[in-house]
């Protein structure tokens, strides 16, 4: 690992002072799951390491008018110990269980996982269907940003120079809803999803999907939302919906799965996510976090 | 540049030197001669590396050690002060390792689960080591071994 200098300030004031100074030439850290194996690698090689863990007001979990606020230090593990996550926000819950391992969640945080925007980002599905908010700060001010707008290609966002992601904010839903996240991998672990569908189901017959690991950057599926919208969910109908969510994706073959493998059970696990998420919201289907595929 | 941290490694304060770009695995190996922790696959896909930090698994390979500044680590030398763990001695009983490269990781993971679930079922105990990798055995007695602990409490 070539050598930098580091950084850790206490305030955001000063990372965000640092993060303008130095620019390109510098990385943000929080667990560094990431960035430190890009940085072992080689492919990665900043000049300065600004550590964001010593500032307090990043380390945020807390539901506050109408919006679940998870800041840049939130682990996946401490997401999972929420109870208000569990409970309220249980497609984020999920998903959080089937990233990586406990010895990876307990240090890498869902922003970080974000930042990094890598397709195939498990945390990214279900913030999609929940229309969570990157909330954005530098020198100029704070900036939100719809998380549909976040991602622009493999490992880029519309992050601008100096930009640091200080917090997700989701939005309470009022109505009954039920959701699921169904990541398909070869083995549970450490292995990156091979397909990633979340849905949700809100009362209403109003209904999200989103995918990842399937086209350059994590994905909402409108076209089927649309198509989905005010029908009773039926075998036949998901069926005809398949198609039309495909319509989304653009997958590619790689070591984990073939394209066509890819594009085979983006429809299945879409069908079967749909399904479990609807069954959620009736109150009869499988609890949060077991295994679907 | 070289920068001094300040951390407890296994109940005793230590104060070491360090490079921002030194590995806390290499730190405690090389430097501090804790030879638990094993360097596996140096990028947190197996294990081997895994210490506590603040009670908390973490994958040593993949974490700085200026990170750790002020904070509190332990390895599987300091779960054994004072002799052998219920869990270490169910390992050996189940006989759970051929080789042992991954056994300290496995120790801690599961040492992790216990304190937070002393109780564990097969499910959870098979979740917990999920990110451990172990090539000689089929993980079988491993679980046993742990399960065995859990049923003891």
């Amino acid at each position: 690992m070539k050598e930098f200098d580091y950084y850790k300030p206490l305030t955001l004031k000063e990372a965000t002072a640092l993060y303008d100074r130095y620019g390109a030439s510098s990385k943000l850290l929080l667990g560094g799951t990431d960035l430190v194996v890009l940085m072992s690698d080689g492919v990665v090689n900043p000049d300065v390491v600004i550590d964001l863990k010593g500032i307090e007001e990043l380390k945020r979990l807390e539901l506050k008018d109408g919006f679940l606020h998870i800041g840049a230090r939130t682990t996946f593990s401490e997401l999972i110990e929420s109870s208000v996550v569990k409970e309220k926000f249980p497609i984020i819950w999920e998903a959080s269980r089937f990233i990586a391992s406990v010895g990876i969640r307990n240090k890498a945080t869902l922003v970080g996982n974000i930042c990094s925007a890598v397709p195939s980002a498990d945390s990214a599905p279900a913030l999609l269907v929940r229309d969570a908010v990157v909330v954005a700060a530098s020198e100029e001010g704070n900036r939100e940003i719809p998380i549909s707008e976040f991602f622009v290609g493999p490992r880029k966002t519309v992050l601008k120079k100096g930009e640091i992601v200080t917090e997700i904010k989701v939005p309470e839903i009022k109505n009954k809803f039920g959701g699921s996240y169904i990541k398909l991998g070869r083995y549970s672990g450490e292995d990156l999803a091979q397909v990633g569908v979340a849905t949700l189901a809100v009362e209403g017959n109003k209904y999200s999907v989103a995918f990842c690991a399937v086209a350059p950057v994590p994905v909402r599926a409108t076209e089927v939302e649309e198509f989905l919208k005010g029908k009773e969910i039926t075998d036949e109908l998901l069926n005809e919906a398949k198609p039309i969510a495909l319509k989304a994706i653009s997958p590619i073959s790689d070591v984990r799965a073939s394209k066509e493998y890819r594009m085979r059970m983006s429809g299945v696990v879409f069908a079967r996510s749909m399904k479990t998420s609807v069954l959620r919201l009736e109150g009869n289907g499988p609890e949060y976090g077991d295994r679907l595929v | 540049m070289k920068r001094e941290i300040n951390f407890t490694l296994n109940g005793d304060p230590v104060s070491i030197e360090v490079r921002p770009n030194e590995k806390l695995l290499d730190v405690l190996r090389d430097h501090l001669g804790v030879k638990s922790p094993k360097h596996g696959c140096g990028r947190g896909e197996c294990g081997a590396c895994s210490v506590l930090l603040n009670g908390k698994s973490i994958r040593s390979c993949i974490t700085l050690a200026v990170e750790v500044d002020g904070q509190e680590i332990v390895t599987l030398e300091g779960l054994e002060k004072n002799g052998l763990t219920d869990l270490q001695k169910s390992f050996l009983k189940h006989n759970a390792f051929q080789c042992g490269f991954c056994a300290p990781g496995f120790t801690i993971s599961a040492t992790e689960l216990l304190n937070n679930n002393p109780h564990p079922d097969e499910n959870e105990i098979r979740e917990a080591i999920s990110g451990n990798l172990c090539r000689c055995t089929g993980y079988k007695n491993i679980v046993g071994a742990i399960l065995d602990v859990a049923k003891k409490k």
